[in-house]
Order: structure tokens, then C-alpha cells, then sequence
């Protein structure tokens, strides 16, 4: 399957990836409205790590042997038939954060402001590809098999 | 008649629906027998409680699609139970009779709930809190007799999300804890009373080294539960008691067999039980704890799915092993999220360190132990973000030194570790470091 | 009095309905022009603090930013104008020498400017550059001044597959375009920028040239496509080093700052940089003004073949000299020196460092250079004795098709390098703190610049400028830029003096051949 590759020595820390993520899961996917008008706020599935002048982005793994898949109590992380990616179903997600729990990389979040619910990259469901790499100034984000 | 087949599960829960996973990737053809005592499709036993708070419906119980036997090809036999093994027959026989034969036996039947025996227990409206059918008894008396009042016995997870449910459900509770605080097996002090003051805040009333030595019903009618007796004689009105004191491995059923037991079913490496082609895993079976590497009951749903995949995988024709079982809890409370992983006791051992975050006035309380410069274990409260970062920590025992004096801070995460272990985690996970 | 201090020079305005308050300004700012204000809730921007390098600009998601200059006006004076006022002030206040960055900004004219090319209309048929070959090779060099060959007759008549040169010819670089890449130095500009220049060169079929800063060890493996300098400071010079490039050029002078030397600060010698140069690190590098071992053409001779003994006569060595009043007889010198090549760099060449008032006052546009040193070495029949690289501001291929017609076998092109990997020309170079990544050695900004996309970018320009010029010269009727080099019949001036034509060799626009 396709990957998203961090590469971390060309990251500039500019966090347009989280920008453009959280546009891409807001309502209106635009993003001064994503930005100034609606609520709940939406989130974004990727972070950037910094640690002085080493910064990178980070988002789900979609590993192949994924901990949160096993510690699921309710079944709402899955994987993708088709394309492989490790998903989070929001509709069935109780938020026990087990997932939290057992995430090595760390990418999973609580979405607290609206159901909540697990927060995770879905590498950008419908899009060719997903918004992070595509805005990322400096390619150091790239999406390859 | 006896029926055969390849692959016998006893159990239908998280261990057994991964191990009929595990068999399959592997062994597509081999059949499969599946049996439970519940009636029940693959459902969460965690999520009885948010059913019983009315979080969500029944349609949400189910983990696994509703096509799961069939496409998986397994034959199952539900609302019958398992009562004896002949390993030497190689057959296992069900309370109606029938005889199943394999080739290769699961047993994943899970823990019983304990329950004390002490006066009026076997009065109406008093419950255990571990099935779908619980919650539907439950769920059935409460609304019958308008229940108002009630008494949770335990301070654990399973009492405490049982104490949300019904708080949810505009039900009075009064918690009755033996130890000094509740969930003292999982928590330490700190953590205990965060959550403990956020119950307090919602009214429930929360009593500690106490329990009940006596339940008095009506004289009248059903006989319905009236009120519950302490252990200092005062009297607690109850319209309704939950029992959740704890689980015991579910093996009475073994005791013929001549399976090697403790507290569980003794399992190896390779979740093989004393007896040839005969595995065990989750909640009944008592595998190696990580940390100390000793045999231990450790009732949890991660441990439990893995230890049912690498049993699936050994039995059909694999070698996997388990590397050991880490107590690790996540359970939101009073709208508080809370992880412990690992060793979380530091009053036991002088050789552990800890470093830790306390704020109870914003409910976070963050803590690792550490012990000779490695993470055992952690508990976070009201903050959990990136925990599972510290649970691969422990799991890897990774010396910490370098990254020590970062290791609570705002934004520790992936970047503090050491290049080298960075570049382990990551390796095929798309990363260039 | 009250302390008066220089007057802001951009205005970064800021579109409140736009912006999002994402930050992205603050974080990419190395002038710390954006600041998020806790306390407001807000990014509040010290326009004081901008350079103009519209980094900000290019990554703001909203499109919320948009630098412009200050138009806070003083009287107007032709004398006294705000520049003046603002320079007097900053010396008034340091005390110091006014730094800067880049080539001359002033308004001399630009001769390019004033020059047109000619094409074929009927009597002499152009040439489609996509259906037939047009050649842009370029070899630099000397040539010598005639070939003699060997022929073998069979049944008295010769034979063609016996034909064997008799001239040992010199060796000469093989470039696939006549652009180069001028000298920057490893220290003055970024590893990734190097990197990117080098990667480029050997994607494109040129070169670049390591400038004064050494070759980085991790650069040999371009080797083939790298010119390295050695200059008045002698930095990262050693006997790999000599041998790693295809060719040796000697520095003298640089068109943005002729006369003087180099001055990479001690901030911008990190451990890498150090390594490269042979310097300590934190130390200051400085190149002298002149070569101590150099007064004299004689001396020159001396250093060109010590490098020719040092590298056995396999590598051309070249000279690089900037362009000043007495450039024609200075060039003609050099090569009679031995050189095999002379760059020559124009008044309008950049820096990464340099006294404001020498770049701005000092030497001549490198059209009137180039012009009169190609006609001086005709003149004394040594023109094929070297190579000439024209260098100093050549701003697309329209400027370099006119060089060579002017004479030049090659340009050397750096600011439009720069610009292609992202420079705005902002001209802080000296302050190491180029938020494009490139004129900085500062771990936060280096990373800015990723080699693949900067390499990529670079290619892509010299990949541009190369069809142009072939588009050009089919125009012409020409199919190898060696027809056009000093063909000063293509160009025909524009709006110039008499005195200025007859420099640069060229008649007036409507006069035919």
C-alpha cells in the first residue's frame, strides 16, 4: 500500500500539514471558515514534533501490525479493505481510548469538543492524495509505495 | 454423535474471535467449531456499560461484522456450554450431551464473577455486571421497579463504570470499596482520589474500608432487595446492588481434564496448556506477566486479543510466542480519561523512581515509575496524550537517561527518544530518519 | 537631541478577515517580524523587523499577508533622497560600514537592455530548433591556433578513415549549454544549496564552482561537474582538493566588491563549515584583498602553472577577475599568463557580503567589459588562447544569447540561480539569516532549502533559458551557438552614444550589414 513518508531532515516546522488537515476534516473544508466558524472545532490527525531545530510531522502509521487494531473494544478501528489504511469509524467509537493507549507513534487524540471520539489520520479518504503531503512546502512529506 | 473438527474454540470473546482470525490467515479450509454459553454474535463485554448508561444501542455491541461466522467459515454453536474435556479422547462434551471432537482445542472461556456469599444474596435485584444478558436483567429491573437507590459493591473498573451506567441513568449510587480507596489495583493514591472527588462531585457517595456483610430484602412481594448491611452495622437503603468485586478464571469445567491450573490455566510460551494441542488464552488462563516474567491472571481485552491470535496462529502450525502480559487499564470516568500501564504500586519496591505531574485542581495527574533507568509503568489522569509512546517504552525497555529530564514535559513525544530507538520504531513505517 | 533611528522599510499588511491565526508567519519568520502575543490572542507584527523577503508571503495558507514598501515619504529631494537619508542615519547610529548582500541595485544603465537580436526573413532561412539539431556545446578552453592533421594516401587519393590529428590540443571542459554556475562558497551559501547546485549541474551537463569555501566531502562525487576556486585566502585548498574538480580557477577580484577581499563572520563557521575550509571553527575566515603571492602578471603566471604542474597539465585553469576601468589590458595579461580561461565579472555581480558603497560605486557593467576585452584579444590575435565566461547579473537567456554574440564562450550566472531556489533578493545575506535557506549556516533555515527541489528548479531554469536560446538562434538561421559567438552583427543598439556603440562594437538598430 501506499505510505506517507516523513522525511524528517527537509521539515521546516512550518505546521501547514495540521493546517491543512484539520481543513480537510472540518464541515466546511474551507478553511477560513474551518478556522473562524466552526464549532465544534475541528482537529487536525497529523503533528509536527519539534525539538530545537528538528522538527517532523507525524501521523498514523497505518502499521501493518497495528496494537490499536487489537485493543479496539468496540470494533470502530478497522482496516481498510481496499487501500489498507487503519481507520477509526466515529459512528463506532465509544472513546475508551485504548487506542491511545497502546499507539507507539503516539498519533491518536481524543476529539473531545465534539462526540467524543478518536482522532486519527484516514489518509485523506476520497483524495488522490492525502492534504498534508500535498501542502507540504518542502516535500518532506511524501506519499510512495 | 460425535462431531469433528479441526479447530474446537470454547469461548466467543475477543481471545476467540482473534484466534478464529489468526487460524485463518493461515489456514483458510480447516473447519472451525465454535461454541459459547451465550447466545449472542461476537459483542464487547466492555461496552455494557455505555448500553446499560444508554450511551449506545444494541446495534453498536457487535466488534465484528455480522457476517463474521460465515465468512470465516466457522461453525457456531451458541447458548451451549462447554462441561468437560477428554484430552485423551480428544473431545470435548456440552451440557446437552453432544460431543465435540478436535484436532486442536481453544479454551477462551473467560472469568466468572465472584460473588461473596453472605446473607440475601440470592435475593431479587441483586446482580453481577459482566454479560450482555447482566445488563439485560439489569436494565429489566430497574425500569420494573423504578429503581432510585443503588449500591455498587467494589471500587474497581467494572464497579466504577457499572457506578457511571447508572448515574447516567439518574440512579443514586453508593460505592462500598474493602481497600482504602477505590480502584486500588489499578491506581495509586493520587490517581484514586482525583477521580474518586469527581464521583463525590456527581453525588455519589463513595465509603471505603467498608463492605457489606448483609442484604436485607422485603419480606413481601418478589422479595426485592431493601437495603444492604456494612460491615459497622450501619444500614445502606438499596433498591438495587451490583456485585463487582472481581472475576475469576471460568475453569471449573476443567477440573476432570487433568489440565495443569493455578489461578488459570497454566499456559507456555506458545499459549499451550499442560495438555498436547490444547490452548488457552484471555481472562481463564494465567500466562507470563511481562515485567516479572511470572504467571499471573491478567483479565484485559488487548492482552487477551493478542493472546488469542498467537494461540490461532501456533495452532494452526505456527511458533509464535507471547512475549508477556502488561497490565494496562484505559477507562474514561466522570468524563476523566485515565490510562495505567505496568507497575503503578511504588510503595512495595525501594528501587523504584518516580517522576510525576500533579495538578488535582485541573484533575491531571501524570506519573512514571522508573526503575533502573527504564519505564515500569505509568498512570496519567485528565491528560493522556501520546501514552502509548511510554507503553512502547516499556515494553522496549528503553534506557531513558538520555530523554529523562524531558520525559512528562507538554511536548514530549517521538522526537525526545534517541535517534537509534526512533529509527527501530520506525523502520518500515515510512520514516527516514 | 532624540535619537533618530533608520525608517521602516516594509509594511507587512495583514488581512484580519484572511487571517486565521495559525501562526505559520511566526514560525517561519528568522527576523522574529510575527509574534503570536499570548496575552492578545494574536499575531502582532513588528514591521521594522522585515526584510522583504516575502517568506512569509509564500506560506501563508490564507493568503492573509502581502509585503510592501513603506510609503512613509520625506520631502522629495533628488539629492536627499529617503535611501541617503536612511544610510547617513544608520552610520550616524553604528559607526560602521554599511553591509550588504547581492549585486548593485542602483540605476546604471543596463546595456542588455538597449540591444536587440536579429532573425532571418527570406534571404537566409531560420531553423526549427524541434525538427532539426541545433547544438549549444560549449567548449571551454584554449584552442590552439591552428590544427594539422595527418593523412594517409591509398591509390592516391586520401584516406578517410586514416585522417589523424596532429595538434596536441589542451584539455577543454565540455559543457552541454553555455550557463554555468558561478562561484559560491560552501559557508557563504548552505550545504543543501551547494548540493542543490551540484546535483543540477550534473543533471543539466555543466558546472558549478565551489567558490572559496573548499569542497565539501560529501560534494566529490560531483566532482565531474565542478570547477573549485582558489582564492586569496586559500581556504579548503589541498592537493585532493586541486585534483577533485575538472578544472582550477584562480580568483582575483568579484564584480560585486573589486578590490577588496572576503569576510565569512565566525558565526557562519560551524563544525562542517570548518572541516571544509581547514579553519577552526567560530573563527573568522578572511580572505585578503590581493594574493600575497600575486602582484604582478608575472606572479600570476607563476601561480596558473603551479596548479598546471600540480594537477600535470590535465585540468584547465582559469581566472576570474572583476570588471574595472583597465580590464581589457588586465585580461589580455591573464591570458598571456597561461590562462586557459577568463572570467570576467560585471559590476552588477553579487556577494554574499560586501561594503555597500563598493558594490555600489566600484567597477563596469559587465557588457562594456566583456565587449572590449573579447575585441582586445582579437586585437592581438591571443583570443584563442582562452576562454571567456561572462559573469555579473545576467537576468534570462536573452542577456545570455546577447553575451555571446558580445563575445563570451560561457556566462556564469548566480543571483538568478539563487532566485530560481527561492532568493526574493532581499540583499541580507550577511546576516546569515536567509529564511529561504540558503545564504545561512543556521540548522533552523538550512533545512528550508530540500536539494531535491532545489536541483530540480535549477535544472528546470537552465533547461528554459537553453530552449530559448536555441529558439533564438533557429530564428537567426544559426544551428550552433559557435556561430554566434562574437558575432556582434546579431545585435544592433538601442537608445545608445555613439561612444557606447563603439565600445560594445555595434551598429545602431536600421543600419544593415
Amino acid at each position: 500500500m501506499k505510505k506517507i513518508v516523513i522525511r524528517e531532515e527537509y521539515c521546516i516546522g512550518c505546521r501547514l500539514c495540521e493546517i491543512h488537515c484539520l481543513v480537510q476534516h472540518s464541515k466546511s473544508k474551507e478553511i477560513i471558515k474551518a478556522y473562524k466558524g466552526e464549532y465544534p472545532k475541528p482537529m487536525s490527525r497529523v503533528r509536527v514534533e519539534q525539538l530545537h531545530h528538528l522538527s517532523f510531522a507525524m501521523q498514523c502509521r497505518h502499521c501493518e501490525d497495528a496494537p490499536c487494531l487489537e485493543a479496539c473494544l468496540s470494533g470502530a478501528m478497522h482496516r481498510d479493505k481496499k487501500t489498507g489504511a487503519v481507520l477509526c469509524d466515529e459512528d463506532k467509537c465509544v472513546g475508551c481510548w485504548m487506542c491511545i493507549m497502546v499507539c507507539p507513534f503516539g498519533v491518536i487524540e481524543r476529539n473531545t469538543e465534539g462526540k467524543k471520539i478518536a482522532s486519527k489520520c484516514d489518509l485523506c479518504t476520497g483524495q488522490e492524495k492525502p492534504v498534508c503531503v500535498k501542502n507540504c512546502p518542502n516535500e518532506a512529506i511524501v506519499y510512495e509505495e | 454423535m460425535k462431531n469433528n473438527s479441526k479447530y474446537l474454540i470454547i469461548g466467543n470473546s475477543v481471545a476467540a474471535v482473534a484466534c478464529v482470525e489468526s487460524i485463518r490467515r493461515t489456514d483458510a479450509e480447516g473447519s472451525i467449531t465454535l461454541v459459547s454459553d451465550e447466545t449472542y454474535h461476537t459483542y464487547s463485554r466492555p461496552l455494557i456499560s455505555y448500553l446499560l448508561g444508554g450511551k449506545i444501542g444494541p446495534e453498536r455491541m457487535f466488534y465484528r461484522d455480522n457476517n463474521f461466522y460465515t465468512e470465516n467459515n466457522v461453525n457456531a454453536i451458541l447458548g451451549k456450554k462447554a462441561v468437560k474435556i477428554d484430552a485423551d479422547k480428544k473431545t470435548v462434551v456440552l451440557n446437552d450431551g453432544s460431543e465435540l471432537g478436535y484436532e486442536k482445542l481453544m479454551i477462551s472461556t473467560g472469568g466468572t464473577p465472584i460473588v461473596p456469599d453472605m446473607p440475601g444474596v440470592k435475593s431479587s435485584g441483586v446482580f453481577t455486571f459482566t454479560t450482555w444478558d447482566d445488563t439485560n436483567n439489569i436494565k429489566e429491573y430497574i425500569e420494573k421497579n423504578k429503581v432510585k437507590k443503588a449500591v455498587v459493591i467494589g471500587g474497581g473498573l467494572i464497579g466504577l463504570k457499572a457506578t457511571e451506567a447508572l448515574l447516567a441513568l439518574d440512579i443514586k449510587v453508593t460505592i462500598l470499596e474493602l481497600a482504602d480507596r477505590i480502584l486500588a489495583a489499578t491506581f495509586d493514591k493520587k490517581a484514586s482520589a482525583i477521580i474518586g472527588s469527581e464521583l463525590e462531585k456527581v453525588g455519589c457517595a463513595v465509603i471505603t474500608n467498608n463492605t457489606v456483610t448483609k442484604i436485607n430484602a422485603a419480606k413481601t412481594g418478589a422479595k426485592n432487595i431493601k437495603e444492604v448491611v456494612l460491615k459497622n452495622k450501619k444500614k445502606i437503603p438499596a433498591e438495587i446492588l451490583i456485585v463487582a468485586i472481581g472475576v475469576r478464571p471460568n475453569i471449573e469445567f476443567l477440573k476432570s481434564s487433568g489440565i495443569k491450573t493455578n489461578r488459570g490455566i497454566v499456559v507456555d510460551d506458545k499459549m499451550q496448556s499442560s495438555l498436547k494441542d490444547v490452548y488457552a488464552a484471555g481472562d481463564c488462563c494465567e500466562a507470563k506477566e511481562f515485567l516479572s516474567g511470572l504467571p499471573q491472571v491478567i483479565a484485559i481485552w488487548p492482552s487477551a486479543a493478542r493472546q488469542g491470535r498467537i494461540a490461532g496462529n501456533n495452532m494452526a502450525g505456527g511458533t509464535e510466542k507471547y512475549t508477556g502480559n502488561l497490565a494496562k487499564n484505559s477507562v474514561e470516568l466522570c468524563g476523566v480519561p485515565t490510562i495505567s500501564v505496568g507497575l503503578t504500586d511504588t510503595t512495595k519496591e525501594k528501587a523504584l523512581e518516580v517522576i510525576e505531574v500533579y495538578e488535582p485542581e485541573n484533575l491531571i495527574y501524570r506519573k512514571v515509575v522508573i526503575r533502573n533507568n527504564k519505564i515500569v509503568g505509568i498512570v496519567f489522569v485528565g491528560n493522556i496524550t501520546r501514552a502509548g509512546i511510554y507503553t512502547g517504552l516499556i515494553k522496549d525497555g528503553v534506557d531513558i537517561s538520555s530523554f529523562r529530564s524531558h520525559i512528562l514535559k507538554e511536548d514530549f513525544g517521538l522526537i525526545s527518544l534517541p535517534k537509534e530507538y526512533r529509527k527501530h520504531l520506525v523502520s518500515g513505517a515510512g520514516i527516514e530518519v | 537631541m532624540v535619537k533618530r533611528t533608520a525608517p521602516t522599510e516594509f509594511i507587512v499588511e495583514r488581512d484580519e478577515d484572511k487571517c486565521i491565526q495559525c501562526q505559520v508567519c511566526c514560525r517561519m519568520c528568522s527576523n522574529d517580524a510575527h509574534v503570536f502575543e499570548e496575552d492578545l490572542n494574536e499575531v502582532i507584527t513588528e514591521h521594522k523587523k522585515c526584510v522583504g523577503c516575502h517568506f512569509c508571503e509564500t506560506l501563508c495558507p490564507t493568503g492573509a499577508l502581502e509585503v510592501k514598501r513603506s510609503t512613509s515619504e520625506t520631502r522629495a529631494n533628488a539629492n536627499w533622497t529617503k535611501k541617503a537619508l536612511t544610510d547617513i542615519t544608520k552610520q550616524a547610529e553604528t559607526g560602521g560600514i554599511l553591509l550588504t548582500g547581492m549585486g548593485c541595485d542602483r540605476p546604471y544603465p543596463i546595456y542588455w537592455d538597449h540591444m536587440l537580436i536579429n532573425a532571418s526573413q527570406v534571404t537566409n532561412p531560420s531553423i526549427d530548433p524541434l525538427r532539426e539539431p541545433m547544438e549549444l556545446k560549449t567548449y571551454i578552453g584554449k584552442k590552439p591556433d591552428r590544427i594539422e592533421i595527418v593523412t594517409h594516401l591509398e591509390n592516391g587519393k586520401i584516406d578517410p578513415s586514416k585522417v589523424e590529428l596532429k595538434t596536441k590540443l589542451s584539455t577543454m571542459l565540455k559543457i552541454e549549454t553555455p550557463i554555468m554556475f558561478s562561484a559560491m562558497s560552501y559557508g557563504s551559501i548552505s550545504y543543501n544549496a551547494c548540493t542543490s547546485l551540484a546535483r543540477a549541474a550534473q543533471q543539466s551537463g555543466t558546472l558549478y564552482n565551489t567558490g572559496e569555501g573548499g569542497l565539501h566531502k560529501d560534494l566529490y562525487k560531483y566532482a565531474g561537474n565542478t570547477i573549485v576556486q582558489v582564492a586569496s585566502g586559500r581556504f579548503g585548498v589541498h592537493k585532493q582538493y586541486l585534483e577533485a574538480g575538472v578544472a582550477i580557477e584562480i580568483k582575483i577580484g568579484q564584480g560585486a566588491k573589486p578590490g577588496i577581499g572576503g569576510h565569512l563572520p565566525g558565526e557562519k563557521v560551524s563544525e562542517d563549515v570548518s572541516q571544509t575550509r581547514m579553519i577552526p571553527v567560530g573563527s573568522d575566515a578572511i580572505s585578503p584583498a590581493p594574493h600575497h603571492d600575486i602582484y604582478s602578471i608575472e606572479d600570476l603566471r607563476q601561480l596558473i602553472y603551479a596548479l598546471k604542474e600540480a594537477t600535470r597539465y590535465k585540468k584547465p585553469i582559469g581566472v576570474k577577475i572583476s570588471a574595472v576601468h583597465n580590464v581589457a589590458p588586465i585580461a589580455s595579461g591573464v591570458v598571456r599568463a597561461g590562462a586557459d580561461y577568463v572570467v570576467i565579472d560585471g559590476l552588477r555581480g553579487g556577494t554574499g557580503a560586501a561594503p555597500t558603497v563598493i558594490r555600489d560605486n566600484v567597477g563596469i557593467p559587465i557588457e562594456l567589459a566583456l565587449a572590449v576585452v573579447d575585441a582586445r584579444l582579437r586585437e592581438e590575435g591571443v583570443r584563442n588562447h582562452a576562454s571567456i565566461i561572462a559573469a555579473g547579473g545576467f537576468r534570462n537567456s536573452g542577456d545570455v544569447l546577447k553575451a555571446i554574440a558580445l563575445g563570451a564562450d560561457a556566462v556564469y550566472i548566480g543571483t538568478s540561480a539563487l532566485i530560481a531556489m527561492g532568493c526574493h533578493v532581499c540583499q541580507k545575506c550577511y546576516t546569515g539569516k536567509c529564511n529561504w535557506g540558503i545564504a545561512t549556516q543556521d540548522p533552523y533555515l538550512t533545512k528550508r532549502l530540500n536539494p531535491e527541489i532545489g536541483a530540480q528548479r535549477l535544472s528546470n531554469l537552465i533547461r528554459a533559458w537553453s530552449r530559448e536560446i536555441k529558439e533564438m538562434l533557429g530564428g537567426m538561421g544559426i544551428n550552433s551557438i559557435d556561430s554566434l559567438r562574437g558575432n556582434r552583427e546579431q545585435l544592433r543598439a538601442i537608445g545608445l552614444s555613439d561612444t557606447d556603440m563603439k565600445l560594445l562594437g555595434l551598429k545602431p538598430a536600421g543600419e544593415a550589414w
